[in-house]
């Protein structure tokens, strides 16, 4: 399936498809999180018969009707795929001695030998995470590793 | 005393007056621009109730309300997202500045106001008003529309074009020797590469001049400190020579990612409440008895300001690949003008260009502003009406020959 991306000037970016119906829809992501689900006019395809603004809340409701099945289905077939590896996700404290200290500096990989995938913020994913980013009280540290790498990286995480 | 209470009574009463306007236009659908300046004609000179105590305070809060208009619209970009816009649409841009700006220098030459009202007025004619226009196009749900992209794009490069204009209007009204204003200009051509590079590549180190990452966001400080730095830059700018509008868009422009999201949503009310004050004081500044005499001439341009803008983005969406009604929506879509041909006109009339070019200016952005969001919202339905005419004349079959 071709998905077109077409960036929005001062506005964001739109994302849209043709169904296998011969429909048109399309999803404008703005900057301000704020997302618009566009359903095209079938007889003046470059038109918007609906366009509904979503808030962030409301966008990832639909998002969760339409595509969390899914998305677990395929975490499931990729923990099936590496068998032996776990995700671990692993809440940073305040307490915590990397708390507003950078992803480098805990050495994590070198250390345990787990990987640090991503972090989870407010809410928001932040993927691949590089050595500069600093984490903050709070964020949800997602380890990918063998079940005792990403213990070890717990520990580290909680006591340094 | 008595004067802080009446400037106080003079303000309040504009402010309140504009909130009363501002409200009339959501109502009836349309862009309260006209509506401010229509305001400020009744206040100003010759108006119904002229206003003598708060003229200082409203000349330079529209001096900010300028400076914060360009900052806004600097923030709205990513200088990617500018240099994007100009590789993609280069051709539409210059075909839409030439074509629209030619209305514009057309009549000051035959109105007889020398070549440097041409550059005024042709800037006044080809600028649409990204404002209105993003507004519109929100409100008519046309966001996810696949000729939308080529109307941003093409506003896009009418405000970097903007960037290089101003300064260029700035030195020629200053009646600069030519070498004194290449200089001007050369330095704010400089000034514009400098700042889209340290925006693509630096952009970061800027941002931390207006917020730190390691503390949580405040409001406060965030809206202090890019108001300042604004400022400051402004100023020097200003100092330079170059126009202080310039220097805040590069500065918009510079400050990217979350911060520039934070500093939009921080400085919008005090944008929105400087620019109203900016258009009355452009109002103000306007005789109401200078109107009707260039009534005939702000219609005929705005009549070709229409036909322009129409041509100009059915061609782009045309480059574009989209179908005959998408490339009027576009043409449609660009027809507003507003607060960008007021700054500009206002430069001309703080210099003394032609006591006529100010009235021209307000009556033609009077009517764009309200022409503009009317031709988007009532194209489509037009265009329809016109085909099956057309249509029905082409083919006699429906002519009741058959019964006679």
């Amino acid at each position: 399936m071709d998905v077109e991306e077409t960036p929005l000037p001062g506005i964001g970016l739109r994302h849209d498809f043709s169904t296998r119906s011969g429909r048109r829809l399309g999803v404008v992501s703005r900057h301000d999180g704020r997302r618009d689900l566009v359903i095209y006019d079938a007889e003046d395809p470059d038109a918007s018969r609906e366009s509904i603004t979503l808030t962030p809340e409301e966008g990832d409701v639909l998002s969760e009707l339409l595509g969390a099945p899914h998305i677990v289905e395929k975490l499931a077939d990729i923990s099936r795929a590496f068998a032996g590896l776990v995700g671990e996700q692993i809440e940073l404290t305040a307490g915590s001695p990397y708390a507003d200290r950078t992803l480098g500096d805990t050495q994590a990989r070198t250390r345990t030998g787990a990987s640090i995938v991503a972090v989870v913020r407010d809410h928001q994913v932040l993927a691949s995470p590089r050595p500069d980013f600093q984490f903050h009280p709070g964020d949800v540290v997602v380890v990918v590793g063998t079940p005792e790498n990403t213990a070890a990286v717990a520990q580290l995480l909680r006591a340094g | 005393m008595h004067d802080t209470a009446t400037t106080f009574l003079e303000l309040g009463a504009v402010l309140f007056v504009l909130g009363v306007l501002g409200h009339f236009a959501l109502r009836v659908g349309i862009s309260p621009i006209p509506l401010y300046l229509i305001g400020g004609l009744a206040f100003g000179h010759g108006g119904i109730l002229p206003l003598g105590a708060s003229e200082d305070f409203i000349e330079i809060g529209a001096e900010i309300g300028v400076i914060l208009l360009l900052l806004t619209l600097g923030l709205e970009y990513t200088a990617e997202e500018l240099l994007h816009g100009l590789r993609k649409q280069a051709p539409a841009g210059v075909l839409d500045l030439t074509l629209n700006a030619a209305p514009g220098v057309v009549a000051a030459f035959v109105l007889g106001w020398g070549p440097l009202a041409a550059v005024v007025m042709g800037g006044v004619t080809a600028i649409s008003s990204s404002g209105i226009i993003a507004k519109v196009l929100g409100d008519l749900g046309r966001i996810g529309n696949r000729e939308t992209p080529v109307v941003l794009s093409v506003l896009v490069l009418e405000d970097l074009a903007m960037a290089v204009y101003l300064p260029v209007v700035t030195a020629l009204l200053a009646h600069h020797t030519v070498a004194r204003g290449s200089l001007t200009v050369a330095v704010a051509l400089g000034a514009l590469v400098a700042v889209l590079y340290v925006a693509l590549r630096h952009s970061d180190k800027v941002t931390l001049l207006v917020f730190s990452p390691n503390s949580d966001r405040n409001d406060e400080v965030l809206l202090l400190r890019s108001l300042g730095l604004t400022l400051l830059v402004a100023g020097v700018a200003q100092r330079m020579q170059v126009s202080a509008a310039v220097g805040a868009f590069l500065v918009g422009i510079a400050l990217s990612g979350p911060v520039a999201e934070g500093a939009h949503e921080v400085l919008m009310p005090l944008r929105d409440l400087f620019a109203a004050v900016f258009f009355v004081f452009f109002g103000l500044q306007t005789d109401p008895v200078e109107i009707p005499p260039v009534l005939l001439a702000a219609s005929l341009l705005a009549l070709a300001g229409v036909a322009t803008k129409v041509a100009t983005g059915w061609w782009a969406a045309r480059r574009a690949g989209i179908a005959t009604m998408g490339r009027y929506r576009a043409g449609a879509a660009l027809v507003a003008r507003g607060e960008f041909s007021i700054v500009i006109a206002g430069l001309a009339v703080a210099a003394g260009v032609n006591p006529q070019l100010g009235p021209l200016a307000a009556c033609y952005v009077l009517l764009m502003a309200v022409l503009g969001p009317l031709a988007a919202r009532f194209v489509e339905p037009v265009v329809r009406t016109v085909r099956r005419w057309s249509q029905a004349r082409r083919s006699p079959d429906h002519a009741p020959a058959r019964g006679a």
